[in-house]
C-alpha cells in the first residue's frame, strides 16, 4: 500500500487543531469566572413567563438592581422546564454548576437528599428574616420534614379553576361549578361547536402527576406510606385517577385531542383561545395579559372539594411554587446568599410576582394593592387553607415520572375510546408501583 | 474516523496516470537520527496518534466509565460521590434481563419494538435508496436538481426535520389529517398519530424518511463504479432492464451494501434523536424505542447504574450482531 503523504499530513494536522481548539474552547467554559470570581455570580432561573426571552425580560431590572447595591454582577441563564431537572442533576454529579438555581419546589426532598444544596439552618433563615416570614404552606415545600430547607420558596403558585366569563354566561352558567357533578354538568353545556367544557394536559407528565396528588386527596390516598414505601395502586389512587380520566372518557367533556398535548402550553392556548371554556391550572397571568383578558373575561374559582361524606381529604390543591437553592459547589456562596436575601426581599418579591402573577412567599410583599386582585386572593386563600404540598420524600420525582408516564399512556388509550375500566387503571399503576424497585 | 489513503478503490490505473511528479524520495534525505525502517514503519501510526488519542477520549473512556457504572448502585444518594455508592455487582443486570419484573419486562417489550422498527426501517430505506440510485442513473434533465432534493431530509438538522413532522402529525392542526380526513375522507374520525398504535407506523415513516437519503447517497456512489462495459455487453447478449438490475447491478453492488445495512441497521437501532424529538421524553408505548427507554430509565428511577447495565447489554447484542453479520456475509462473498 503505497502512502500519499501530504493527505495524511493534512489530517493529523487537522485533527490536531481540532483537538486543541476543542481543549481551548472547553477551558474557556470551564473556568469561566476566574479572574472576577468575587464579583461574580451564575443563577439558572426557571422559565416562568411565556418564553425564555420574556423571563430575560422580567428579571433583568431586578439583577440590576442587585448589582448596583451589591456590586455582584449576575450571569442569568433562563433554563426550560424539560431541561431543567437534568441540568441540575448534571450539575450535581460534576461539582461544576450555577451558583444559584431555581428549583420546582415538589423536587425538594428528592434533590435534598443528594446532598448538593446547601441547607438554610436557623441562622441562615434568621439573615432572611426569619422563618415566620416566611408562608407556612410554601415553607412547608422546602425538604423533608425535620431537616432544615434545602431553598427557599420565591413565588407561592397553586391550583385554581379558570373559567371563561363569556362562555358560561352564553351557555346559561350563572357562577363557577362548586362541585364535581355541577362541574360535569357544566361542561357538558359548554361543549358544542367544537368547543369543551375543560382543557386538560393530557401527555404532560408533571401536569398529570399534580393531578393525580390533588384527585388522590380527595379520595384519601396516600402515596407512600410511613416508612417511604410507595402506594401508588391503592384503591383510592385507582378510584382517584379514574375520575380523572373520565372528564375524557365518560362525561367526555374534554377534547380527545388533550391527550397528545405536552409540552405545557397547549391546554393554557386552548383556554386563552376560547376552545375550551375551563382550565385546571396554576397562573396563568403572562399568557391571559398576553391575550389582552382582564377580569371581565375570565374568573378564577377553587377546584371543586369533595363531598365531606366521602371519606377524603378536603384538599383542591397542591403547593406549587418555585423555591431557590445555592449548590454547595458555588464558587461564590457568599454572594449566592446575598442573591437569595435579595430574591426574597419585600420589593423583589413585590416585583417579580406581580409580573408572573404568582403569590409572594414573605408575608409582607402583601401591602402591594396588586396583591388585593380578584384572582390573587383566591389563589391564595386556595394556598392557605385547602392545598397540601405533595409529599417531601426522596423518591417524590420517581412519583411523578412514573405515574405522570402511566397516565399519558392512559389518556391516549381513553383518546383512542377504549373503556377505562377499574381494572385497567389499576394495571397500569401496578405496573408503575413495580419500577420503584427496592 | 477514516484516513482514504487512496481517493477511490478501483480506480488505481488511472491514478498512477495522473500521480505524473511523483513526490517519492524528496524528503528522505534530512534527519538520520532513526534508521529509514522503522522510520517509515512508525510514520503512519505517528500520524494517526492523534486520531487514536482523541478516539480514546471521546469513545473509549466514557464507555469504560459507563461499565463500571452498570456495576455500582448510583443513585441520587450518591450523585455527588460515586465512589461512595455501594457496589451492586450483577443485580443491576438481573433485575434488566428478569422478564418477570416490571422493568425487565418493559425493557424486553421495548426492545422488540425496536427490532421490528429497526427492521422495517432499513428494509424500506434500503428499497427507496436503491430505487432512487437506479433511476438517478441514466443522464436526464433535471436530474441534479432531483438528486440534491432527495438529500434534503439528510441535510437538514435532525432537530428541524422531525419537529416540523411532528407539527405535520398533530391530530387537530396537523397537514396529515387535513390531507387524510378532510381533503381524501379516508377515516371516519381523526386519527391519533403521536400517541396510540399509529406512532409506530409515525416514527417508522418519519425514520425512513430521515435515513434514505443516505442510502441513496451511498449506492449512487457505489453505482458509478460498475464499468458500463459490462451494461453494454450485457445488452449484447439480450439482458433486459430486469436482468441487468440482477446479474450486473445488484452483485456488483455487494461490497457497498454489506456495509450499508450494517450501517443503516446500527444507526437506526441506536437512533435517540427522532423519537426525542418526535415524542419527547416519554415515548408512547408502541414506539418505545430502546434508545429513549434507557434514558427514560434511567431519570425514572436516578438509578444511573440500572440505566447503564440496559446500555451495556444494549452494547452486547449489537456487537453480537454485527459479528455474526460480517461472519456471514463475508463468507458468502469468499465461496462466491
Amino acid at each position: 500500500m503505497r502512502i500519499r503523504k501530504p493527505y495524511l499530513l493534512a489530517a493529523a494536522g487537522a485533527l490536531v487543531l481540532a483537538a486543541s481548539a476543542c481543549g481551548g474552547d472547553n477551558s474557556s467554559k470551564g473556568g469561566g469566572s476566574t479572574g472576577a470570581a468575587e464579583q461574580t455570580i451564575t443563577y439558572w432561573a426557571s422559565n416562568q413567563g411565556t418564553s425564555l426571552e420574556n423571563d430575560k425580560e422580567v428579571l433583568k431590572p431586578e439583577l440590576d438592581r442587585f448589582t448596583k447595591e451589591t456590586g455582584i454582577k449576575v450571569n442569568l441563564e433562563v433554563v426550560p422546564w424539560s431541561d431543567l431537572l437534568n441540568r441540575i442533576l448534571a450539575a450535581t454529579t460534576s461539582g461544576k454548576g450555577p451558583d444559584v438555581v431555581n428549583i420546582g419546589n415538589t423536587w425538594s426532598a428528592s434533590l435534598q437528599a443528594t446532598g448538593a444544596f446547601v441547607p438554610f439552618d436557623d441562622n441562615q433563615l434568621a439573615a432572611l428574616g426569619g422563618k415566620d416570614r416566611f408562608l407556612g404552606p410554601s415553607l412547608a415545600a422546602t425538604g423533608a420534614p425535620g431537616q432544615p430547607p434545602t431553598a427557599v420558596p420565591i413565588y407561592g403558585m397553586t391550583y385554581g379553576l379558570f373559567y371563561n366569563k363569556k362562555m358560561f354566561k352564553e351557555a346559561g352558567i350563572d357562577k363557577p361549578p362548586a362541585t364535581w357533578d355541577e362541574l360535569i354538568a357544566d361542561g357538558k353545556k359548554l361543549t358544542k361547536d367544537g368547543k369543551w367544557g375543560l382543557a386538560v394536559e393530557g401527555a404532560s407528565v408533571s401536569e398529570n402527576s399534580h393531578h393525580a396528588f390533588i384527585f388522590g386527596q380527595q379520595h384519601g390516598a396516600d402515596l407512600f406510606d410511613s416508612a417511604g414505601k410507595a402506594h401508588f395502586d391503592s384503591p383510592q389512587e385507582v378510584a382517584a385517577i379514574k375520575q380523572y380520566l373520565d372528564l375524557m372518557a365518560d362525561a367526555k367533556i374534554v377534547n380527545p385531542s388533550n391527550a397528545e398535548y405536552a409540552n405545557g402550553t397547549e391546554a393554557v392556548q386552548d383556554f386563552v383561545s376560547g376552545k375550551a371554556g375551563m382550565l385546571m391550572w396554576q397562573s396563568i397571568a403572562t399568557q391571559l395579559k398576553q391575550a389582552g383578558w382582564t377580569e371581565d373575561d375570565y374568573g378564577l374559582a377553587p377546584i371543586p372539594l369533595p363531598d365531606a361524606s366521602s371519606g377524603g381529604k378536603q384538599v383542591n390543591a397542591m403547593v406549587a411554587g418555585i423555591n431557590l437553592a445555592v449548590f454547595k459547589s458555588a464558587k461564590n456562596q457568599d454572594g449566592a446568599l446575598k442573591f437569595v436575601k435579595f430574591m426574597t426581599s419585600k420589593e423583589t418579591e413585590q416585583n417579580l410576582n406581580k409580573a408572573y402573577g404568582s403569590l409572594p412567599t414573605v408575608k409582607d410583599a402583601y401591602d402591594d394593592p396588586a396583591f388585593s386582585s380578584e384572582t390573587i386572593k383566591t389563589f391564595q386563600q386556595i394556598l392557605g387553607t385547602t392545598a397540601a404540598p405533595l409529599p417531601q420524600v426522596a423518591q417524590e420525582s420517581q412519583f411523578e415520572t412514573l405515574v405522570g408516564n402511566a397516565m399519558n399512556q392512559m389518556f391516549a388509550d381513553a383518546a383512542s375510546g377504549k373503556p377505562i375500566t377499574e381494572d385497567y387503571v389499576k394495571g397500569k399503576l401496578t405496573e408503575a408501583n413495580q419500577q420503584m424497585g427496592g | 474516523m477514516v484516513v482514504s489513503t487512496t481517493s477511490r478503490p478501483g480506480g488505481g490505473r488511472e491514478q498512477g496516470a495522473r500521480g505524473g511528479a511523483p513526490p517519492s524520495a524528496g524528503g528522505r534525505r534530512r534527519n538520520g537520527l532513526l534508521p529509514v525502517r522503522l522510520r517509515r514503519l512508525g510514520l503512519p501510526y505517528l500520524l494517526i496518534l492523534p486520531a487514536l488519542l482523541l478516539e480514546l477520549l471521546v469513545h473509549l473512556v466514557p464507555m469504560v466509565i459507563g461499565i463500571g457504572m452498570s456495576f455500582l448502585q448510583l443513585t441520587q444518594f450518591f450523585l455527588r460521590n460515586w465512589s461512595a455508592a455501594p457496589f451492586a455487582g450483577l443485580s443491576n443486570y438481573r433485575v434488566a434481563v428478569d422478564v418477570n419484573s416490571a422493568v425487565g419486562r418493559s425493557l424486553f417489550h421495548s426492545f422488540l419494538v425496536t427490532i421490528a422498527f429497526t427492521l422495517i426501517t432499513v428494509a424500506l430505506a434500503w428499497l427507496l435508496g436503491i430505487a432512487g440510485a437506479v433511476l438517478m442513473q441514466g443522464s436526464f434533465r433535471g436530474r441534479g436538481v432531483l438528486r440534491a432534493l432527495f438529500l434534503v431530509p439528510y441535510a437538514l438538522p435532525v432537530y428541524a426535520g422531525v419537529i416540523t413532522w411532528s407539527f405535520l402529525l398533530q391530530r387537530d392542526s396537523g397537514l396529515v389529517n387535513h390531507v387524510l380526513v378532510d381533503q381524501l375522507h379516508l377515516f371516519g374520525e381523526r386519527p391519533f398519530w403521536l400517541i396510540g398504535e399509529n406512532s409506530f407506523i409515525s416514527v417508522v415513516v418519519v425514520s425512513v424518511w430521515r435515513w434514505w437519503p443516505f442510502a441513496f447517497l451511498v449506492l449512487m456512489a457505489g453505482l458509478q463504479n460498475i464499468p458500463s462495459d459490462l451494461y453494454e455487453a450485457s445488452a449484447i447478449d439480450g439482458a433486459g432492464w430486469g436482468r441487468q438490475l440482477r446479474s450486473v447491478t445488484l452483485p456488483l453492488l455487494r461490497p457497498v451494501n454489506q456495509v450499508l445495512v450494517l450501517v443503516l441497521f446500527l444507526w437506526t437501532f441506536n437512533d435517540f434523536n427522532t423519537p426525542y424529538v418526535l415524542f419527547g421524553k416519554t415515548a408512547p408505548r408502541d414506539a418505545d424505542l430502546i434508545s429513549v427507554h434507557i434514558y427514560q430509565s434511567s431519570f425514572v428511577t436516578w438509578n444511573f447504574g440500572s440505566g447503564s447495565a440496559m446500555s451495556v447489554l444494549l452494547l452486547l447484542f449489537l456487537l453480537l450482531v454485527t459479528a455474526v453479520y460480517l461472519v456471514i456475509t463475508s463468507r458468502r462473498r469468499s465461496d462466491a
